[in-house]
């Protein structure tokens, strides 16, 4: 591209994508960023209150130009209602992980202190594991990862960032 | 009122306004065959392979701006129309396609010809549907018409379960659609207009760059006359040709990899690009980071993917191109045009010169030149006939040589380069105009591609004439390994080829040939005055290139000539 410097830095973006929900308008979504060769890191999708629309949140990577040129794209599609940039400060941003982690008789305590610290839960508990929920920002989960992660994650499970834009603090 | 899947079909197609249907019977869709059989209003065009009824009913979408229908079978039937939905969605061509489909209770078993058509045309259609219950259908198919014809046109697929088009259910009028996820822009931001307006009064190398877009939106006399107006030179696409009277004196010729060069110096040097309905494919860029790079761009498009997908552009107007170009046209009249008009005479001065020490060329010699036929054709023609080609070099020597007066005349694939789309999308538009000339000018490579749509025109006596330019080769890879792979021609040499007179004549069609370039006007005057199909077989100078050409990846002004 010509104005290319302002166009190089790619960025981390998180779209909300209202949809159709219909058979196949997901395959729809998916099969046209892997066709235009565009990044998906997560990806989460349920119905709404509405039972005919379904909100998909999809976090994304790439310069301004191919950021606008998704955004485009996906608008395109005859099933998408609405497509929303979630900028950081202006929406929440939440994602759930379920992690396994070995849990030997010395250790059990000092991972239960983390799940303290961290307000996460024990949702399964074995003689040699935990399996723990965890809600928060991308930055809480990294860190109660890198945490648990010298004990031994066996599994982990994560549902990708859900976002909804903040509201109006003032009423209207 | 009862009705079945089949009548209620029948009926809605034709409140869609559907007068031909160009299809392949098979085992699913018989229900549907059976009510056609009944149905006076829609008359079926029989094609001899489903690719050819897709490409018949784009041809026939491009000749006549309506939406072409076609109808096939389930597994093979619909997997064979991939390729012509594929083309007609690279150049936004309304058209909707029926496949049959298994039953619904054995969707997903592996049926026999069972395949998912809807998965597999989900990435090269504008849309497509299963239908799965029988009170969805009259809707669904309205609904289908209006996305193929509405905002950026564009092929869309319905699959039809045996067990939707032979069931029977209580017939409702198919309400009005509404769709809140799918809403095209066709009225362009004033503000945005305003700007056009500042740019175009103080430019001085200004330049209109007409895509495909201004031909479907139908915007050919607002686009000649906003360049007539201010005096704005004009260029096209392959897809724009016809945009713009090929006999005007502001009338560049085509851009692109092999674009006249005046119009691909024009793009170097303007200060001003006005792009109408165009994508800024890569065969019309080149290098993208030093295309039109003196210019401000105004890029209007209807589709907003398109604007800013390959190039960077001043001023984006999303909307339609007619009711954008008619808006301008409208806010020219208040401004000072004869000052514009001073100002950008060195510019067309500039364009004269290029014009007169570099022209199209070629030297007839004692070999027959394709540039010649396609010359000869023009004249003889008139400039009148709707001519469709192939892919390659008969399609570049077409766009080069034939001045195409008006929109609609050239049919082409432009964006897919879909070898053996001439013949069949010949076939749709002479159905679409039966008193035009229709003329499919191939290579002997690509008309062996769907070579058996020959049977069709003559079942359905439909004259359309193929002129092949017969060089023996698959001529425009030959060309790119003359240039750029020292001449080893890999596999593009055909050895063999039918006899393409006797072949015509087996087909129960007329055959002529010219050797010579003295026989050349005979063959095509005789060729083109017989009312029934002809095949022409020209035998034309082996190894002609087509000039200019930009090399893969260089500047635009870039250009090898002669």
């Amino acid at each position: 591209m010509k104005n290319g410097n302002a166009t190089i830095c790619e960025e981390k973006k998180v779209l909300s994508i209202l949809v159709d929900n219909e058979p196949g308008v997901l395959s729809r979504i998916v099969g046209l960023f892997s066709g235009r060769g565009y990044n998906i890191e997560s990806l989460n999708v349920a119905a709404t209150t509405d039972p005919n629309v379904s909100r998909i949140t999809l976090a994304t990577q790439g310069n301004r130009a191919i950021i606008e040129q998704i955004e485009k794209q996906v608008n395109k599609l005859v099933n998408v209602i609405k497509v929303r940039r979630m900028a950081v400060m202006a929406s929440v941003q939440r994602e759930m992980a379920l992690i396994c982690v070995s849990a030997k008789a010395d250790h059990r305590a000092e991972i239960l202190r983390m799940v303290d610290i961290f307000r996460c839960k024990v949702v399964d508990v074995g003689p040699e594991h935990y399996t723990i929920e965890v809600t928060g920002d991308e930055g809480k989960l990294e860190a109660i990862l890198s945490l648990l992660k010298p004990f031994g994650i066996r599994k982990i499970a994560r549902t990708g960032i859900c976002a909804l834009n903040r509201e109006s603090k003032h009423r209207r | 009122m009862e009705l079945t899947g089949a009548q209620i079909l029948m009926k809605v197609l034709k409140e869609e306004g559907v007068d031909t249907i160009f299809g392949y019977p098979g085992g699913v869709v018989i229900d549907i065959y059976d009510e056609l059989s009944r149905t006076q209003e829609i008359r079926h065009v029989l094609v001899r392979h489903e690719q050819g009824a897709v490409h018949a009913a784009d041809g026939y979408a491009r000749a006549s701006g309506k939406v072409g229908v076609c109808l096939v079978t389930s597994g093979p039937g619909a997997t064979n129309t991939v390729t012509g939905i594929a083309t007609a969605y690279m150049d936004s061509i309304p058209m909707v396609v029926f496949t049959g489909q298994v039953p619904t209770h054995l969707i997903g078993n592996d049926a026999f010809q069972e395949v998912d058509i809807v998965g597999i045309t989900r990435p090269c259609s504008k849309h497509n549907y299963l239908i799965k219950d029988i009170n969805d259908l009259a809707n669904t198919v309205k609904e289908a018409f209006h996305i193929a014809r509405s905002g950026r046109p564009g092929p869309v697929l319905i699959d039809l379960p045996k067990d939707v088009s032979a069931g029977k259910t209580a017939y409702k009028e198919p309400e009005p659609i509404k769709m809140r996820s799918y809403n095209p822009t066709y009225e362009p931001n004033k503000k945005q207009l305003q700007k056009v307006i500042d740019l175009i009064m103080q430019a001085e190398r200004p330049l209109i760059f007409a895509g495909g877009g201004a031909i479907l939106s139908g915007a050919y006399d607002e686009l000649t006359e906003l360049a007539r107006k201010a005096r704005i030179p004009v260029t096209t696409s392959l897809m724009g040709l016809g945009a713009f009277p090929g006999s005007d004196p502001l009338w560049l010729g085509m851009l692109g990899m092999h674009g006249t060069y005046r119009a691909n110096m024009c793009t170097g040097a303007c200060d001003l690009m006005i792009a109408v309905g165009a994508r800024f494919d890569d065969r019309v860029t080149g290098k993208t980071d030093v295309f039109a790079a003196q210019a401000k761009i105004v890029h209007i498009d209807i589709d907003p993917t398109s604007i800013r997908k390959n190039i960077p552009v001043t001023i984006p107007v999303v909307g339609d191109c007619r009711i954008t170009l008619s808006h301008l046209n409208h806010m020219l009249k208040t401004q000072d045009l004869d000052a514009l008009a001073t100002r950008t005479q060195p510019w067309h001065d500039r364009i004269a010169e290029w014009k007169a020490t570099t022209p199209l060329a070629y030297e007839q010699k004692d070999v027959i030149k394709p540039q010649y036929v396609i010359e000869k054709l023009f004249e003889l023609s008139k400039g009148e006939a709707i001519i469709t080609t192939e892919v390659g070099q008969n399609q570049m020597w077409t766009a080069q040589y034939y001045h195409f007066k008006a929109p609609n005349h050239f049919i082409s694939s432009g964006g897919l380069g879909t070898m053996g789309f001439g013949l069949p999308a010949a076939i749709g538009a002479q159905i679409a105009c039966p008193d035009k000339l229709v003329v499919d000018v191939a290579g002997d490579g690509s008309i062996q591609m769907n070579i058996q749509e020959m049977a069709t025109a003559v079942q359905c006596c439909l004259p359309v004439k193929v002129v092949i330019l017969n060089n023996g080769y698959l001529g425009m890879v030959r060309q790119w390994q003359e240039l750029f792979y020292q001449k080893n021609y890999a596999c593009t040499c055909m050895e063999h080829a039918p006899d393409f007179v006797k072949l015509a004549e087996a087909f129960g069609a007329v055959g002529l040939r010219a050797a010579k370039p003295d026989e050349v006007e005979k063959v095509l005057a005789e060729g083109l005055s017989v009312p029934r199909p002809v095949i022409m077989d020209f035998a034309v100078d082996r190894e002609e290139s087509v000039y200019p050409m930009v090399p893969a990846g260089k500047a635009i002004t870039e250009m090898l000539l002669v």
